[in-house]
């Protein structure tokens, strides 16, 4: 399984490369969001739990639109059949689409959160260190796990752009309370607080359930 | 001593929604043989493909294939089917060496058969230009390439020859015949000729027929 999950990484990165339609589509989105914070609260700079959840939502927002690119190749030029013809296991195929899902989410938040120090946040992002990027990445694994087994499910039905976030959304709030709960403390203007390691808790076992429950359903996804 | 057919059918039936594709459907193909398949446009003739590569299960009726039932098996026969359909099954971002280095990976096969293809059907000087810049014969040489990198036991071709200039078809046609074979053609006279067994949809139901043009054109009427 592996071999294909490297063959199946490596070739959703080499059309990334070449096509741009996700990460920077992400990276705009982010970015435009921000600003439209900015416009929307009136307000220049933003600390605390009210930063944690602009930061949130706009990231969780953009995952969306990766979410919708993840399967569109697979679907609209046959990478399904030829891989379901391979005499791989399917798994392979989940496994490579969280990684990718997972690498698109990791690069976009690195501009991104930096876009957010840069145009909203008042206290700035040093004392934020190492406790955010820990969050992001706990949180990124949910997302990217999620992001899969709804961009498989939705890109077999004709209203793919609406099933993604209508089921990608709810099944993210988990994600959400926890991650902006979690990243809150570090944004505060009075200096950041440690992490609270009960959402560090839940971000994890988040992430483990929804892997599992991925794990188990996704090759019926692939079916006929 | 009797050898198992590569391909049987029994009663096979299938249906989108309402509407039944493909009714009763029997046949039996023995290894090493060519079976076409001829039928008007919606008669069931891809639907039929799709069945016998493991994408699409059957609502009836029993199919085997290379000694495995279907969908139970599937697993046993992928890998050991070529499957060329009406899409070329290739990332039009990626380059024609790129899509078969992945579609190799896959199927555990070396990057000297993916090069040896390419040259085979004369692809060597656009191989690494991206597949969407390619004209839709050189992309039917490719995906030619693509149906028979793993040496399939049992090719599945869905016009083959679709797209290709006379010069190309002399070119793949190698790469496509000598081994077990079920092609669909709208070409009557040149399925004929590549066919030992001979096969008519009409109506979602299937026929075997002898090698009669006029027969066979009468599907078409």
């Amino acid at each position: 399984m592996r071999s294909a999950v490297i063959a199946l990484v490596r070739k959703d990165l080499l059309a990334e490369l070449r096509s741009f339609e996700a990460v920077p589509a992400m990276l705009m989105f982010t970015i435009s969001a921000f600003a439209l914070f900015h416009f929307g609260l009136d307000r220049s700079s933003l600390e605390g739990s009210l930063a944690s959840g602009v930061l949130w939502v706009t990231l969780l927002l953009a995952a969306v639109l990766g979410m919708n690119r993840l399967f569109v190749t697979e679907r609209e030029q046959g990478g399904f059949d030829a891989f379901l013809l391979a005499p791989v296991d399917r798994t392979a195929m989940f496994v490579a689409k969280v990684i990718v899902l997972f690498g698109f989410l990791v690069v976009v938040e690195v501009v991104a959160v930096a876009a957010f120090a840069v145009l909203l946040l008042e206290p700035g992002l040093g004392r934020a260190m190492p406790g955010l990027p820990l969050v992001l990445l706990l949180a990124d694994a949910g997302l990217a796990v999620i992001g899969t087994l709804v961009g498989a499910l939705a890109v077999q039905t004709r209203a793919r752009d609406l099933i993604v976030p209508l089921l990608a959304l709810p099944l993210s709030i988990p994600l959400l309370i926890a991650g902006a709960n979690a990243t809150a403390p570090l944004l505060a203007r009075s200096g950041a607080a440690a992490l609270e390691g009960r959402w560090l808790a839940i971000l994890g076992l988040y992430d483990v359930v929804f892997a599992l429950l991925a794990y188990a359903v996704f090759d019926y996804l692939l079916e006929d | 001593m009797t050898t198992d057919p590569a391909v049987a059918c029994v009663g096979v039936g299938r249906a989108y929604g309402e509407r039944t594709v493909l009714r009763d459907v029997s046949f039996e193909l023995p290894a090493g043989q060519t079976l076409a398949v001829f039928g008007a446009n919606g008669a069931g003739k891809t639907t039929l493909l799709r069945m016998l590569a493991t994408l699409l299960r059957p609502h009836a009726g029993d199919v085997r294939v290379l000694g495995s039932e279907l969908p139970q098996q599937g697993w046993a026969v992928r890998g050991r089917l070529g499957f060329l359909g009406h899409e070329p099954l290739l990332y039009s971002a990626l380059s024609a060496r790129e899509n078969l280095r992945f579609h190799a990976r896959l199927h555990g096969v070396g990057r000297e058969r993916v090069d040896g293809l390419l040259a085979a059907v004369g692809m060597e000087l656009r191989a690494d230009e991206p597949i969407r810049l390619l004209s839709r014969g050189m992309v039917q040489r490719v995906a030619v390439c693509r149906a028979v990198l793993h040496e399939p036991e049992l090719l599945l071709l869905d016009e083959p020859y679709a797209n290709l200039d006379p010069a190309a078809v002399a070119l793949v046609r190698p790469l496509l015949t000598g081994g077990t074979r079920v092609l669909i053609s709208h070409d009557v006279e040149g399925g004929l000729a590549e066919a030992d067994l001979v096969l008519g949809l009409r109506g979602s139901e299937a026929v075997l027929l002898g090698h009669d043009a006029a027969q066979v054109r009468k599907l078409y009427a």
